[in-house]
């Protein structure tokens, strides 16, 4: 659906800057894809670039089979009519009531009115702002503003909706409830979504697929589930810290480390999806004759996906330690010895 | 002269200045107003930069601003002759008020559309918007209580400057007081024409608050 090719982008101010470096990536239909990356990252300017708001110095980007480098601007106006997007501070027209919010983008397509008014209010509907349809923004929660951008970005019926940074001005609870409404869009029309973000938090609640974004390079892209258990680079690893890594107090790293010699061992493990239901534990106790004794278990969810962690410690006869190990390595447990970090 | 002649006087003087200020705002306000908006949108950043017409129309408006307004008033009496038929009178003053009052119209359009949160602007073009639609259905509408508060300003700024007028005998209020109160001595005329040029100034602007207040949503 969307892809991008090589596309770099340089800013000159005073310095230069640049924010995009040779950056590749393939977002499927109907898919939510994240883009996840620290302030600076290039985050904003790469999803400037998908519509057009940027552009880029080299490479192509393909949004449903135009590459949108090639066109006009009368073809980019028609281009991005098929291109939602929503803000971060929802960036609503304080002159117009939400009606009259979500009735612009059917407007500048040239919409008949009595077409328009129907729609706005099966709009409103989706949303569920049907109450607030003549109250103007000022009057509206963030949550309700960023409903009425959403509503707004839907209108023209588009293909692709952008979320830059969208939840980052909402507390956690109208950031579910935001987020919640996006994936039912996703799979109630098809949408495809890219939802970039600063938190894990926001990517592991509704995206599919995500790419980590870094000084303007993409580190790494995959399945969320993937990136959350086996992250490959520094960078990941430090944007999933807190989120599903424990920090283990230090005493107990030292008292793991003094204990190595008679055999204990401290093992971060991950249980991923139906992993979560097997007793691996338990099977492992009986066939083995170790001890384990769990310091720290946790069990989230990533979009419709169980994710286990546990910090447990191993001891007994070293042979049987190792065979332990290699069991629950053999039933596909994600396990690492632990460390701070 | 008796009261009943002097309140005829005054009133017909209150008339010819509001007058001279009502057409001369409007005209200005018309013609300005492209050029405010021109100014804004041609600036770099914007939503059709053009660093050539912005430095132009810029330092144009900033001539403009520079001339004082009872040099303009004589520097343009030919083009006055031409346009009004008069030099004169309530007539011929309204010619260079309304050319006095154009670039400070652009500049106070300019200030007010500047105003408008950048990020609506980039949220309508993210939509697909035309740089007119822009204009039309995003920046005016957004910054119409702003504009409505820097019209009132060019209004107030004009009752001034049509007080000048009178030094060239263009009617109004200001001529009444020079006519009046310094050729004749006639100093209560001028305190009276004082009085009223306050209240009135008073007026348009509590005018204009008010109807900025009730656009500002
Ligand atoms: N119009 C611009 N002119 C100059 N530099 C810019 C411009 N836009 C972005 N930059 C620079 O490019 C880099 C990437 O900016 P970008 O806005 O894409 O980051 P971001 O990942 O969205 O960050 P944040 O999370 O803070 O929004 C930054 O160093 C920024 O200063
Ligand atoms: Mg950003």
């Amino acid at each position: 659906m969307i892809e991008l090719r090589n596309v770099s982008k340089t800013f000159h101010t005073d310095r230069e800057i640049q924010a995009l470096k040779d950056v590749n990536l393939q977002i499927p239909k109907g898919e939510i894809f994240g883009i996840i990356g620290q302030s600076g990252a290039g985050k904003s300017t790469l999803i400037r670039c998908i519509n057009g708001l940027e552009k880029p110095d080299h490479g192509e980007i393909i949004v449903d089979g135009v590459n949108m480098s090639q066109l006009n601007p009368v073809q980019l106006r028609e281009a991005r009519k098929c291109i939602g997007m929503i803000f971060q501070h929802f960036n609503l027209l304080a002159s117009r009531t939400v009606a009259g919010n979500i009735a612009y983008p059917l407007e500048i397509a040239g919409v008949k009115r009595h077409v328009i008014k129907e729609r706005v209010d099966e709009l409103l509907h989706l949303v569920d702002l049907t109450d607030k349809a003549n109250a103007y923004p000022r009057q509206l929660s963030g949550g309700q503003k960023q409903r009425v951008g959403i509503a707004r970005a839907l209108a023209n019926r588009p293909q692709v909706l952008l979320c830059d940074e969208a939840t980052s001005a909402l507390d956690p609870e109208t950031t579910k409830s935001v987020l919640h409404l996006l994936a039912d869009i996703n799979a109630k029309m098809g949408l495809t979504i890219v939802l970039i973000t600063h938190e894990m938090a926001v990517i592991q609640e509704i995206c599919d697929k995500v790419a980590v974004l870094d000084n303007g390079t993409i580190q790494e892209t995959g399945s969320v589930i993937e990136i959350l258990a086996r992250p490959k680079t520094e960078v990941t690893k430090r944007m999933i810290q807190g989120l599903i890594n424990i920090q283990i107090p230090p005493e107990l790293l030292e008292r793991a480390r003094a204990s190595v010699t008679e055999s204990c061992v401290l093992l971060k493990l991950k249980f991923i999806g139906p992993q979560v239901h097997e007793p691996v534990i338990s099977a492992m106790l009986h066939k083995f004759s170790v001890e384990a004794n769990i310091l720290f278990g946790k069990i989230d969810q990533i979009k419709d996906t169980p994710f286990g962690m546990l910090l447990v410690e191993i001891c007994g006869p070293p042979d049987q330690v190792d065979q332990a190990i290699a069991y629950m390595n053999e039933q596909g447990v994600e396990m690492e010895v632990a460390t701070n970090g | 002269m008796g009261s009943f002649n002097m309140i005829t006087i005054l009133w017909s003087a209150v008339l010819q200045t509001l007058a001279m200020v009502g057409i001369s705002v409007v005209i200005a306000q018309v013609l300005g107003m492209p050029l405010g908006v021109l100014i804004v949108i041609t600036e770099e950043g914007h939503i059709v930069p053009n660093r050539w017409l912005h430095r132009i129309l810029s330092t144009t408006v900033n001539i403009g601003r520079s001339i004082p307004f009872i040099i303009l008033l004589v520097a343009v009496l030919p083009l006055t002759r031409l346009l009004a038929g008069t030099t004169f009178g309530t007539k011929g003053v309204i010619v260079p008020l309304t050319i006095a009052a154009i670039p400070f119209v652009a500049r106070v359009v300019e200030s007010a559309l500047k105003e408008v949160d950048p990020g609506v602007i980039e949220a309508a073009q993210a939509m697909g918007s035309t740089p007119m639609q822009i204009v039309y259905k995003v920046l005016i509408p957004e910054a119409l209580p702003s504009l409505v508060l820097g019209f009132t300003l060019t209004a107030v700024n004009l009752i001034g400057y049509s007080a000048m007028a009178g030094v060239v005998g263009g009617g109004g209020l200001g001529d009444l007081a020079i006519r009046y109160g310094f050729h004749r001595k006639q100093v209560d005329i001028t305190w009276y024409t004082v009085i009223i040029l306050v209240v009135l100034v008073q007026l348009l602007q509590m005018l204009g608050n008010w109807v900025a207040k009730k656009l500002s949503h």
